[in-house]
């Protein structure tokens, strides 16, 4: 048909050659090197968690596109893969069977779906079903496996835990070698995924800057003792800050529009995060500052809202 | 007596107060966490309702519409000191368990609003089936919740272990997992509704 293709649309026109599925792969394909260190790190188990998640994620896709009577095809666009993905990443390497299934189900069911799908949830779909089995069985999840390497094969803390902190160097956090997630624990592969996104403008820095530069800020300010004395380099090595900074807090869905509110975003994780880690129960606070800060996403958005050209102030 | 067994009706599935009108959500997040809680708790709900549904239609004609409300709150206050004192007597173990939720049914809202909205306007036979029907309604809507909360929180139903190795999900017990089945309780009671 020539004639429709000389039909004049309104703007705005999409001239960009990503869409949401394009997107999803890339930051896929940015991810594969943590997973493939946490492999490295940890054994063939953390293959075994990441593959029963992603199942677990796309299946309970599928039915649920059929209850609502949507297009199951949806699935191919790659949100459930990734988000079974980030789930793995977020959980221990040595875990029973089911908490993956259960996590998967979740986080798909009651992150996003129940919202309307993607594009509709207000929480990162991930992280929801992270919490979940966090509170729900605390023991699995904060049951860690000592990399293949390492000498003895009692299971330790992470570095965060009070017991366990200061006995790494920063090479060994920097490249993984400790008890932790499977995705969160190598630094150098999680960099090195970021750093395509960045290049390939998948994610500005906006965020993840604004997060990891208010943790440090405020873990030098009131990390050690006194003030003024906090081991700034080890919050920022340790823990799930680099993965929750690169790839979760810049879910498209779950993060504000403008700039300005990205950065607000991010120092308001970083703020929430550094309180959890310092002075709260958990050893560990990224997934819930990200978690937080998603629901007063609405509110930031509102408040950043940028003037319309040509038209004045009030 | 089909308009009685309307307003009997009414309360437990059209204008179900947990999950239709969104009432008294306080006592049922925090009471749910047991079958036993959930139960005991509706049922003083029920009495409550009934009686003060009673005296205030039968008194409506006296009672001042300007001072209406500190009026309602004294009758609905005498019979929970009622239910707290019968309870605290003869069911010490659950007057434990619900705390302060007992009293606080003073101020539950389902009381309130009935009082406010149906008791003070309608005759005391139509106002005792409206009264029934929420308490029923209220109390149902409490078993149900507490029910799923406490298979998959606890693991058990009454106290009793139903499956050995079955894993619970600390989460159903704590209060995120009272949202959550709300949330998707009054979910499912919605798509229902409206298809």
């Amino acid at each position: 048909m020539p004639s429709n293709n000389l039909t004049v649309t309104p703007s705005p026109h999409i001239k960009s050659p990503l869409s949401a599925r394009k997107i999803m792969y890339l930051v896929i394909l940015a991810l594969l090197p943590a997973g493939a260190a946490g492999i490295y790190i940890f054994g063939l188990c953390s293959l075994k968690v990441m593959l029963i998640s992603i199942i677990s994620c796309v299946i309970s896709e599928v039915i649920f596109l059929k209850l609502r009577n949507r297009d199951p095809k949806t699935i191919l666009d790659g949100s459930a893969i990734l988000t079974g993905l980030l789930l793995a990443y977020s959980m221990p390497p040595e875990l029973p069977f089911w908490i993956p299934i259960v996590g998967g189900v979740v986080s798909i069911v009651l992150g996003k779906q129940i919202f309307g799908g993607l594009g509709h949830n207000i929480f990162n779909p991930a992280l929801v079903g992270r919490t979940f089995l966090q509170i729900s069985w605390p023991v699995y999840m904060t049951t860690w496996k000592n990399p293949k390497w390492a000498v003895d094969a009692i299971s330790s803390a992470t570095p965060l835990a009070k017991e366990g902190a200061r006995s790494f160097s920063y090479l060994d956090l920097f490249l993984g070698n400790h008890g932790g997630c499977i995705g969160e624990v190598c630094i150098l592969a999680l960099v090195i995924g970021a750093l395509f996104l960045i290049f390939t403008k998948i994610i500005s820095l906006h965020i993840p800057a604004s997060f990891i530069g208010t943790v440090m800020v405020l873990a030098w300010i009131f990390g050690g003792e006194g003030s003024f004395n906090g081991d700034f380099i080890f919050h920022l090595l340790a823990g799930g800050l680099v993965l929750g900074a690169f790839f979760m807090a810049t879910d498209y869905v779950t993060c504000p529009l403008t700039r300005k509110g990205k950065i607000i975003f991010g120092i308001g994780c970083g703020v929430l995060t550094v309180l959890i880690r310092l002075r709260g129960s958990y050893p560990e606070g990224v997934s819930y500052a990200i978690l937080f800060m998603n629901a007063v996403v609405p509110l930031i958005d509102r408040y950043t809202k940028t003037r319309v050209y040509g038209i004045s102030k009030k | 007596m089909k308009k009685l067994l309307h307003e009997l009706n009414k309360g437990i599935f059209i204008e179900n107060p947990t999950f239709r009108l969104a009432l008294g959500l306080c006592p049922t997040l925090a009471v749910s966490t047991s079958v036993v809680n959930g139960f005991g708790m509706g049922i003083a709900a029920t009495f409550v309702l009934l009686g003060s549904n009673i005296i205030v239609s039968s008194m409506r004609d006296l009672i001042p519409k300007k001072i209406r409300i500190p009026c309602f709150i004294v009758i609905i206050a005498t019979f929970v000191t009622i239910v707290e004192l019968i309870m605290k007597a003869y069911f010490p173990a659950l007057s434990k368990s619900l705390g302060i939720f007992v009293p606080l049914i003073v101020v539950n809202c389902i009381v309130l609003g009935r009082a406010e909205a149906f008791a003070s306007r309608h005759g005391v036979v139509k106002s005792i089936f409206d009264g029934l029907g929420m308490g029923i309604g209220f109390t149902l809507a409490l078993v149900l919740i507490s029910a799923i909360r406490e298979v998959f929180g606890n693991g058990t139903v009454l106290g009793l272990v139903i499956v050995k190795s079955f894993e619970p999900a600390l989460l159903f017990i704590l209060a995120p997992g009272a949202l959550l089945v709300i949330g998707v309780l009054i979910g499912i009671v919605n798509y229902m509704t409206e298809k």
